[in-house]
This record gives structure tokens, sequence and C-alpha cells, in this order.
């Protein structure tokens, strides 16, 4: 019997030893900057998606911040310091999200966190971030109701509202639409609330909403909404949703159900990632949809940024989530150097007076701690990305 | 001929629903195979249906193989991977307690799913295939790629018919299922049928797997445990151990998920499915086509 | 016997005291007080499952489900209704309502599942964890796909501590009664069982409720520990995490559950970087431990004194 059991743990451990020798993964501290950082540092923690059901997204944003924080190193730090970046994985869940903070606070001692990217995981470390005074700065969560949760918290990106009014000004001024299709993934809020935004502000502005159907993601099969919609007779089909369900519903809608080219498929800035384009192939053409930036964009320190992170990750184009994580990471940067000092209630009066020309545009907060800064919209066209125009807040 | 617009919704919703549903009902049919012959709820069939999308979307995009000659590659791994299963986790289990198969089936189906995750990433992956064909008729819009999976899916239940019925193999299968006790006394060798049910089980879920990657253009390596569940779903409501109640079980689940999404409830569907279930189980345990049967000592 | 059990009560509770005190007085640091107030929190869904699957031999998947129920019931109390009472009575009260609720649909799905074989409860508890998640995904008035929001933070390491030394008393004490022996019976042999004339079905529900009651509580206190309820915190995985803490400590060892709740809590935060090699570590185990020890890695041993007193009478004799 005991022989027996011995064996059983042995067995495990064997088979625990031969898996994590498999990975090769860097683990979760991330030290950046060529030279060793002399003396003290700067530590700021970082919660992101690294793992789970939205990876990809966490792995863009700590692909953004990395090369923020190597290039400010490289350039001699903040107030004379290195800044060393210490990462934690809340695996895309909520309860992780509330331990990463602790552990990021208590164990690291970090002076400000960046993170996390859904709404959800971010309402779930902000109330600790909040308790314990420590600034945090939300690269993507475009929820409302994340920097509500105190005055420490800020984000870097628009928020919900802002996209639906774009949008739906869009369809009416561009596409000349009078009747609008929303397919809401019911299990985000995110697409949930840029329904609500858009539904109204189209409505307000003479459209008519004909047809109003939900899904939830992980679905693969949309051909019996679909069909629904495509009855009802829209111009234009608007889909706040993520990239994974968007690149089926668009196939599905041009192939099974035999929507006609007419019929324009709009989105918002969850529709970027090249994901999309490989779902739907061709039938992601003459769509277009929101974001926080355009790497086509003509502006200098897009081009550099973009330069350096093509450098620094063999070539890949970096996306909306990128962007706004290069963003946050030369926030914090540049409110610690303003503020002189990493002593919370100082820092958080620099963040929240910080003025920035960032690659996702300006960022000036406004009294509710959220950026008021442009959107891009951007259409596909010959399987790619091309940026079509600027919508400025107004 | 003019049809209205009604009509023309009803039935192309008719065709959407069957389409799905052909797709469960194939799933469904390895459930209902092993689950007649050791009683058992292979809960990784789900997942073998999904690394069947996976082999698939490999023998196509790095063997640049076609879409049958994919089908099949996927349905021979998968069968064997089936037979391994069954040998290694199964099969020193089959006389213990019962909980215990079931949590090493857990186990199983949440290591494929997980080692896949590990090895491909939680990224879906789009499926590579040719465009479709569309064809109007009286307004209804009926794509190639419904045509293939319905076809495909109605050959190889023939095929399986065929076997299950015509052939030695099919009838030692029926004879385990039946009694395996007695099986074994007429000199029946319970073991390889066991293994043989599971092959043939775990090859339809690949090909359902393939035709349901073809048919959506994705793979995703956690698609196993909704299809698995829905799919078990109509095993359970065409009665359990019945091979044309899993059939008819697909099929009414699929149309009955469509019709659910039609009338505007969509996000409801997978609750519907489960709540199915709960009813099934409450007013007839035995299934559609299932008799009531007392347990014997 | 009721001297013995009154000394430990008294004891646990004096441990769980003194740690607060630790915590409030800052030696031990939020970070770890929050890992010791979820490992408390798993101690109770672990023993509560283990109830009903090494227990009474059931097999259910839907522990996540009740969990949420708990979750958002108790929340719907002190924060959508947000009573007139002081904090202390408030929070007990609504995990107890949270509890009731959960125990309600573990009646209203187990009694027509548990007549039938261990199988079926496995799928319908497994379908209606997913109902529950997508009910709570759909309702508004708990803030659907967003979340319960705001919250208040009333969980902490006392609180926590305290109710699951109580819930597991309460489990051991029923274990222990006639019922707690009528649901052993069923696991051992459940045609033997009904011929000794042990009403089975209602066994097995009783187990099946007061598992789905304590989970429930669980799942308030997860709640006001998070001050965030999400339909994604209730996934399925949740159910696999819980279900692996009761196999690793031995399907019917409550101490077990309880050691191994403490010891995947703990290790699942030292793994953290390795998430994506945790879920395959994990399963890996379940099914190793399931083909070579299928009653659980310590089966319905319990961890005692008596125990240690013999290892050390029997390394006594080894020296001589």
């Amino acid at each position: 019997m005991k022989r027996k059991l011995f064996l059983i743990i042995a067995l495990l451990m064997v088979a625990s030893l031969v898996l994590s020798a498999c990975t090769s993964k860097d683990p979760a501290p991330v030290n950046n900057g060529g030279d060793k950082p002399t003396g003290e540092t700067i530590k700021i923690g970082g919660i992101l998606e690294m793992t789970g059901n939205i990876a990809s997204f966490g792995q863009s944003s700590r692909n953004g911040i990395v090369l923020a924080f190597e290039e400010i190193n490289a350039k001699g730090g903040v107030l004379g310091k290195q800044i060393e970046f210490v990462l934690e994985d809340n695996k895309s869940i909520q309860v992780e999200s509330a331990t990463a903070a602790q552990k990021l606070i208590q164990q690291n001692g970090v002076a400000a966190i960046l993170g996390a990217v859904a709404s959800s995981n971010t309402l779930a470390a902000a109330p600790i971030a909040q308790d314990a005074k420590i600034p945090l700065i939300s690269p993507s969560s475009t929820n409302p109701a994340v920097t509500e949760v105190g005055d420490y918290i800020f984000r870097s990106c628009f928020i919900d509202p802002f996209q639906g009014v774009v949008m739906s000004k869009f369809a009416i001024e561009n596409l000349g639409a009078k009747t609008a299709a929303i397919m809401t993934d019911n299990n985000s809020d995110y697409s949930i609330g840029l329904t609500e935004v858009f539904k109204e502000a189209f409505t307000a502005a003479g459209g008519k909403i004909v047809s109003e159907v939900a899904y939830v993601s992980g679905d693969t099969d949309f051909n019996s909404i679909l069909t629904s919609v495509k009855n009802a007779g829209p111009e234009v089909v608007f889909i706040p949703g993520y990239y994974d369900s968007v690149g089926l519903i668009l196939d599905q809608a041009k192939n099974n159900v035999g929507f006609s080219s007419d019929i324009v498929f709009l989105g918002t800035d969850g529709w970027d990632s090249p994901t999309l384009f490989d779902l739907a192939g061709d039938s992601a053409n003459g769509t277009y949809f929101s974001n926080h930036y355009s790497p086509d964009a003509d502006s200098a320190i897009v081009k550099d940024f973009i330069a350096s992170y093509k450098a620094k990750f063999n070539g890949a184009i970096p996306d909306a989530l990128a962007a706004t994580a290069y963003d946050a990471a030369y926030m914090i940067a540049a409110a610690i150097e303003s503020a002189g000092t990493t002593d919370a209630a100082a820092l958080r009066d620099a963040i929240a007076a910080v003025q920035l020309e960032g690659v996702s545009g300006n960022i000036k907060l406004n009294e509710k701690r959220d950026p008021v800064k442009s959107a891009v919209v951007i259409k596909i066209d010959g399987g790619a990305q091309t940026y079509y125009s600027t919508v400025e807040p107004n | 001929m003019d049809l209205s617009a009604k009509t023309i919704e009803f039935l192309q919703q008719l065709i959407n629903g069957i389409s799905l549903g052909s797709v469960y009902a194939l799933v469904a049919l390895g459930y209902t195979m092993v689950y007649g012959i050791i009683k058992l709820i292979n809960f990784a069939h789900g997942d073998v249906f999904m690394l069947g999308a996976v082999f698939g979307y490999f023998a196509i995009t790095m063997f640049g193989l076609s879409f049958y000659p994919a089908l099949i590659v996927s349905m021979v791994i998968c069968a064997a991977l089936g037979v391994v299963m069954e040998r290694i986790a199964y099969k020193p289990l089959r006389n213990s307690h019962r909980v215990a198969s079931l949590m090493t089936a857990v186990g199983l189906s949440l290591f494929f799913q997980n080692f896949t995750v590990y090895r491909i990433g939680a990224q879906p992956k789009a499926f590579p295939r040719s465009a479709p064909v569309n064809w109007n008729v009286f307004g209804v819009n009926i794509s190639s790629r419904q045509v293939l999976i319905l076809a495909t899916a109605v050959v190889l239940m023939i095929a399986l018919h065929f076997i299950v019925q015509k052939t030695k193999m099919g009838k030692a299968m029926r004879a385990v299922s039946f009694d395996r006790d007695a099986a074994m006394l007429m000199g029946i060798n319970v073991n390889n049928t066991i293994s043989f049910t599971f092959a043939i089980g775990s090859a339809l879920a690949g090909a359902a797997g393939v035709l349901v990657g073809q048919y959506y253009g994705v793979v995703n390596p956690l698609m196993g445990t909704l299809y698995g569940l829905k799919a078990f779903v109509a095993a359970v409501l065409g009665g359990i151990g019945i091979l044309p109640g899993a059939m008819l079980g697909g099929l009414f689940l699929g149309l009955a998920e469509t019709g659910v999404s039609a009338i505007g409830y969509s996000t409801f569907r997978d609750a519907v499915a489960f709540a199915i279930l709960i009813i099934i189980l409450i007013f007839k345990p035995a299934g559609i086509l299932g008799k009531n049967t007392r347990e014997k000592v | 016997m009721n001297k013995k059990k009154l000394i430990f009560i008294t004891g646990a509770v004096a441990v769980g005291v003194v740690v607060q005190l630790l915590i409030s007085s800052g030696v031990i640091n939020p970070y770890f007080a929050q890992i010791l107030t979820l490992m408390s929190m798993y101690a109770i869904l672990a023993t509560s499952l283990n109830l009903i699957n090494g227990i009474t031999g059931q097999f259910s998947l839907g522990h996540a489900g009740f969990m949420a129920l708990g979750g958002y019931f108790s929340a719907i109390l002190t924060t959508k209704l947000a009573l007139p009472l002081p904090n202390f009575l408030m929070f007990p009260l609504s995990l107890l309502f949270g509890g009731l609720v959960a125990a309600a649909a573990g009646f209203l799905v187990g009694l027509p599942t548990l007549r039938l074989r261990g199988d079926y409860l496995a799928i319908a508890t497994l379908g209606l964890g997913e109902i529950i998640r997508v009910m709570f995904v759909n309702w508004k008035y708990v803030g659907a796909a967003a979340g319960m929001k705001g919250i208040p933070g009333y969980t902490n390491f006392l609180w926590t501590y305290v109710i699951a030394v109580f819930s597991i008393l309460i489990i051991v004490n029923f274990i222990k009664s006639s019922h707690g022996r009528a649901c052993i019976s069923i696991r051992e042999d459940e045609i033997a069982a009904e011929t000794m004339g042990i009403n089975t079905t209602k066994y097995k529900v009783m187990a099946f409720v007061i598992g789905a009651f304590f989970a429930g509580v669980a799942g308030g206190i997860f709640g006001h520990l998070i001050r965030l309820l999400h339909p994604n915190s209730f996934t399925f995985m949740v159910s696999v995490e819980i279900l692996l803490m009761v196999v690793l400590g031995g399907l019917g060892s409550i101490t077990g559950s309880i050691a191994a709740a403490v010891f995947l809590t703990g290790l699942t935060e030292a793994l953290r970087q390795f998430s994506d090699l945790r879920m395959i570590i994990y399963s890996l185990m379940l099914i190793v431990i399931m083909l070579f020890r299928p009653q659980g890695l310590l089966g319905t041993r319990e961890f005692s004194l008596d125990m240690f007193s013999k290892f050390t009478k029997k390394a006594e004799k080894a020296e001589r």
C-alpha cells in the first residue's frame, strides 16, 4: 500500500518536473534595460491577461509596456533611477486580478500598477489599489465604471460611449444609412454598453434600428440570427464584439446566409486582430471599425513606435492594445518625472495633470480621469486595415 | 413559384437547424455507442471531436491534403486515440466504482483541452477551405458547405448502420452491449469489441470535428466542451445506448436551438439544451426511443 | 467526547483570533491575509463537495454554480437591499440567505436526477452550473455581463475561518450521525443499502442539498472578499479545481479535503507564472490518482493525533 503511494507521488513529481522543464518562457518579473540598474529602481507593477481566454490582448499590452520602459531606461530612466516592470498574470479571471494586485502592492512594493486589459478584471483589482492608495492606469478597459472606483484609478484609452457615438455618426454621415441592425455579444458588458450608446445616438439622429439580435462569445453558429437580421433588411449592421466571433459572423453572413455586399458591417476596437482576416477571409472587405490608433497614421511618433516595435518583436505590427499600453507606460513615467517623487498622493495628482502626445492620440485626462482623445475609423480593404478618417472628440 | 417572406425565413432556418443537428448527431453517436457498451459517459468524447478538427487542420495546412483525405486521416488518428484512451485510462477502472471512471474521463477531457491550448494556443485558428457555391432555391439560400456537411453525415451514418447490423464485429458489439458476461461465455473477445467501439465512436467524432471545421471555418481548443455536452444531451434525448436515438436527438436539438435563436432568444440557447436535458431526466429518463428498464441486481 | 470537541473548537477558534490579530497589527500583510482567507473558503468548498462525491458516492460537477447562487443572492441582500442592520449581523444573515438559495436550487435539481444513476447527476449538475451562469449573464438587476460592483468588503480572515470551522463541524457531525452512515452505505453499495430499507433517494438528496448550502455560503464569502461578482468567476474550471481538492485529499476524508484545499490554493498562488501548465498538471494528477488510487490519495483515512502517535510508536519500534 505504502509503496504504491510513494510510486504515485514520485510519478507526479516526475511529471511536473518534465512539464516545467518543457517551458522556456521567461519568468514573470521582466527586468528591462540594457544596463544593469544601478542603485535603487522604481518598481511599476503590471496585471495583465498573459494566459486564459484573452491572452493575446494581454501579450500585446505587455509588449507595448516593455518597449516603452526599455526606451525610457535607455534614456536614463526617471529621476535618475531605472524602471523595473514587475508583471503578474491574472489568467484572465477576476479573483486572480485581485490577488495579483495585493501581491504587487504588498510583496513587491510597486509605486503604480498598469492593467488590466478587460474591464471586469480591472474592476476586481481597482478597489484594492484604491484602498492601498496606489495609482492604477488601465491601458484598455473602456467601461466607464472602471475609473468611477476612485481617484487613484486612471486609463489611457477612450471610453465606450465615445466609440458608439463615433460609429453612429459615421454610419449616418459617411454612409448615408437610415436603417441599422445591431448584433450584441450578451456575454460582454463592453458589447452591451456600446449597443446602448449606438442605439441612442442612431435613433436621435433620425435613424431606425430594424433588428437587434444577441449572441454569446464562444458561439460558432450564427446562421440563424443572421437570417433574422437579413430579413429585417438593414443598410448597416453594427457588431460591437470581439474579433473571434466577428470573423465567423462576417464569413457566415456572406457565405451561408447570402448577405448582399450593399449591406455594410460596422464594428469597434474589439475587431482589431489579424485573426479576424484569417477567419473571415474576403468577407471582411468593405467593413469599417473604430480604433484607438492606426499604424498608417501619418505622424512621426507613430512611425517611430512601429519601427522600434517591429525591431523588438520580430517584425510584428503593433495593434491598438500595444499602442495604448505603450502610452500608459509613458504616462506613468511622465507623471513620476513631474511629481519628482513616487509618493502616492503626489503621483496621483501628477497623473491627473499629465499631458502627452501619445501614439494613440493626445492624452489629457478630464475630471473623471478618462482621456479625451480622437478615434480613428479603419476600413478593411483587400484583406488589410487601411486608415479611413480621424474623429475628434467634441 | 413565389414563397412569402415568412416561409422563406422558415425554410432557411430549417436548413440551418438541420446542418447544426447533423453535427450533434455525429458526435452523439460516439457517446451513445460507448455508453451502450460499458455504461460510461465518456466526457473526453467532446475533446476527441475537437482534436479531430485540429488533426484535420494540420493535415490540410501542413501536408497540403484536400478535404476528403484530411477527413479520413483525422478519422484514423482519432480512432487510434480512442483505442489508446480506452486501454490506458478506462480499462483498468472497468470494475471499480463508477465515480472513478467518470473522474478519469473529466481528467482526460481537461488534459486534451489544456494540452492543445499549450501546444497551439487558445486563439481560434482559421480552417482552410475553398469558397462555397451558393444556390438560390425559391429565395432560400443553400450553401455548398451545408450540402457537404449533410451529405457526409448521412454517408457516415449509413456506413455505421452497415457495420453494426451486417458485420461480425457489429454483432459482437450488440452482444457485449446486451450482456457482457454472456457474450464473453459465448467466446466473444470483449476487450477487442470494446476497443473497436471506442475506435468507431472516436472516428465519428473526428469526422464531425473536420466537418465543423470546414463548415464554420474555425478550429479552437475550447470548442470540444460545449459540442460534447450538447451531443450528450442529444444522446440522452434520443435514448442513450440507442443509435437511431442519437441521430434523432441530434437533429431535434439542432432544430430546437435554431428555433430559439430565430424567435430572438439566442443567448438562452445553451441554457435551452440543458433545460431539455433536465426535463427529459424528470419525465422520461430513458429518452424518446428508450424503454424504461429496472436495474437488476 | 463532548469535552474533547469543545476543547477542539475553542482551540481552533483561538488560533483564528490570533492570526486575525496578527493581520490587523500588520505582521501578516493583506496579501497573505487574502491567501489565508481563500484557503479557508476553499476548505468549505472542498469538504462540502466531499460530502456529495466522497461520502455519498454521487458525482456532482456543479459546485461553481451553487457558489454563484450563494454569492449573488447574499450580495443582493447586502448591496441592493442594504437592510439597516449592523455589519456583524448583516453578513452572516446574507451568507445564510445565499446558502439557502443554493440549497433550494440543489433540491430542485437533485430530486429528479438523484433518483437515477450517478452518471446523470454529473451531466445535470454540469448543465445546471451553465444555466446559472447564463442566468446571471442576462439578469440586468445584478449587473448582467458587467458583473455586480460595489459589494461591501465584509469578508476578512476571521469570519471566513470561523465559518469554515463551523461548516466543517456540521458536516462531520452529519457524517457521524445515522444519516451520514446511510450516505456511506449508499456509496458502498446502493442496491444493498436499499434492500436494508434505506431510502436512498432521500439521503442522496439530503447530502446534495447540504453540500449545495455550504457551497452557497462559500460563494457569499467570495463575493464579499473580491467585492465584484462576475459570471466568469464561476466557470466549470472552478468546479474542477474543487473536485481536484476532494480527489487529492481522498474521497471521504474530511481532513484530507482541508489539507488539499490549503495545499492546492497555496500551490496555485506559487505557480502563478506557470499557469498555462497548471491545468495540464492538474488534469494529469486527476487521471493518475484515479488510475492508481481510485479512492483518492488518502482514501477515507483521516489525519489525527492518533495517527501521529501510531507513527511515532512505529518509529520507536524501528529504532529498537
